[in-house]
């Protein structure tokens, strides 16, 4: 099997594996303006989204570390972004621009949209042609931060596909790569057990507490999972409880120790395998993973979830036969041989594996095909 | 390579899962992941691909194994071949509906 990915090697030593310019948006407001440079300059890539308007606290924090995240992200060449206001729309640039990329900010206030468009799209047309001068090198399979999730489980997503996403993540860790996975609501009903796969017991406490949090954040609003978790989908397929659905959930966590608790959107500082603090809401939990920094995602599922991410090329895999079938077009690593076993799981891992290093070498996804990109921020709370 | 219907986490798992479609009545062959062991149970109704298959009797109230685990409590009586899902299974972690 080949194992030398091809990638482009950034200023600050990471390696993307695509080379977008990015057009984003400080807010609501500015999302024409970014659509419309997107729509003039080819090769350029636009993440219009809902938020940034009277965000304060915590969850404006979040809301910048995840523009910021993706500007910063390896899989991106050069940054242009746009704001109703100057001030926020710098304050995104700086964090991107210590990666040593080129980015540039404009702000609409005093100039009004058709001028903007007009200044950014010439800032994006010579970003573009910086970014396709650049070539891609060879580099190797543990250069990828890869980033796990399943969606739309079922019982062959704990069965076949997530204890195969496992091995996966041990070979990519044991060659001295990076991996992410996270979900801390779908935990629930596990938790104990994954607590024990950190490496140092202050870890598992963390994770613990990070748990908790969440449990009392959800008995705060007088609620509780069920109805939500497991949803319609898990349901038909065969997932009755929250702990069934978690114990499938966690063997995707492998073997190899979780080295770090991550809080969303922020980036692991050495090789290893992580634990990030998310949704479980696919496009949520996918785009955290991403401004961290994750430049591939595996995404595991049963049912058939769909998403994409117009940053992190998402990989999809499945070993629910009717699935693979009835739904082909989405799936790109059909596994559901381990179900009829006549292949074991390191044969399905090999599957994944290749289909990782070919989407390293240019490939594109099925969710990329698809024009799949849910750019989806996480708000913590209401806006002012 | 066996004709199997069903697969099993482990040993002692009080269920299995359907890999194909099963029919009310039908003979099926269950096998376990690792070790290979196989299991034989009539199944008493019909179970889509995914869903579960009891493959011990299980007392109403008692907590049903998979994975080795807890997965929830028995609303109802089970009897081996039975159907396992959302009418006679719940989970542990909220008291919903009590």
């Amino acid at each position: 099997m080949e194992t030398k990915i091809l990638g482009y090697k950034r200023d600050n030593g990471r390696i993307g594996i695509r080379n977008h310019v990015l057009i984003i948006p400080v807010d609501d407001l500015s999302n024409a303006s970014c659509l419309a440079v997107e729509h003039n300059i080819a090769g350029t890539l636009a993440i219009p989204h809902p938020y940034g308007r009277l965000q304060f606290g915590a969850d404006l924090e979040l809301h910048f570390k995840t523009l910021i995240g993706a500007g910063r992200n390896p899989n991106i060449a050069a940054v242009v972004i746009i704001g109703i206001e100057p001030n926020w729309a710098k304050l995104i640039a700086d964090g991107i621009a210590e990666t040593g990329k080129p980015v540039a900010y404009f702000g609409i206030e005093g100039y009004g949209d058709l001028k903007t468009i007009e200044r950014a799209s010439r800032k994006a047309q010579e970003f573009v042609q910086y970014a396709t001068s650049l070539e891609k090198v060879e580099c190797e399979l543990k250069d990828l931060v890869v980033s796990f999730k399943c969606g739309e489980s079922d019982t062959t997503t704990g069965l076949a596909s997530n204890p195969t996403a496992g091995v996966v993540g041990d070979r990519l860790v044991e060659m001295g790569g990076t991996v992410i996975f996270g979900e801390t609501p779908e935990t629930t009903g596990a938790e104990h057990i994954l607590a024990k796969h950190f490496a140092t017991p202050e870890l598992g406490a963390k994770f613990l507490k990070i748990h908790k949090d969440y449990m009392d954040l959800i008995e705060s609003k007088g609620a509780d999972l069920l109805g939500t978790q497991p949803t319609q989908g898990n349901i038909a397929g065969g997932l009755t409880t929250i702990e069934e659905k978690a114990l499938g959930n966690i063997t995707k966590a492998g073997k190899t120790p979780i080295i770090g608790v991550l809080a969303p959107c922020e980036e692991p500082t050495v090789p290893g395998r992580y634990f990030m603090d998310t949704s479980s809401a696919a496009a949520e939990c996918v785009t955290s993973m991403m401004a961290a920094g994750a430049t591939l995602h595996i995404f595991i599922t049963g049912q058939g979830n769909i998403v994409g991410n117009p940053i992190e090329p998402v990989i999809k895999m499945s070993a629910n036969p009717n699935t693979c079938i009835n739904m082909s077009e989405h799936i790109d690593v059909n596994i559901s041989g381990v179900l009829s076993r006549e292949i074991n799981m390191e044969q399905a891992a090999d599957k994944v594996m290749e289909c990782i290093i070919k989407t390293s070498r240019g490939r594109l996804t099925d969710a990329e095909a698809l024009n799949h990109k849910e750019f989806v921020l996480t708000r913590l709370y209401p806006s002012a | 390579m066996s004709s199997h219907k069903f697969l099993v986490h482990d040993d002692g798992d009080y269920v299995g899962v359907a890999i194909q479609d099963i029919q009310t009545g039908e003979e099926v062959l269950g096998v376990e992941l690792h070790s290979g062991k196989e299991y034989h149970v009539k199944s008493n109704h019909d179970i889509p691909l995914g869903h579960k298959i009891a493959l011990q009797a299980i007392k109403n109230g008692e907590t049903i194994l998979k994975y080795g685990e807890n997965i929830g409590v028995a609303t109802a009586d089970v009897k081996i071949g039975d159907w396992v899902h959302t009418h006679n299974l719940r989970t542990a972690r909220w008291d919903y509906g009590n």
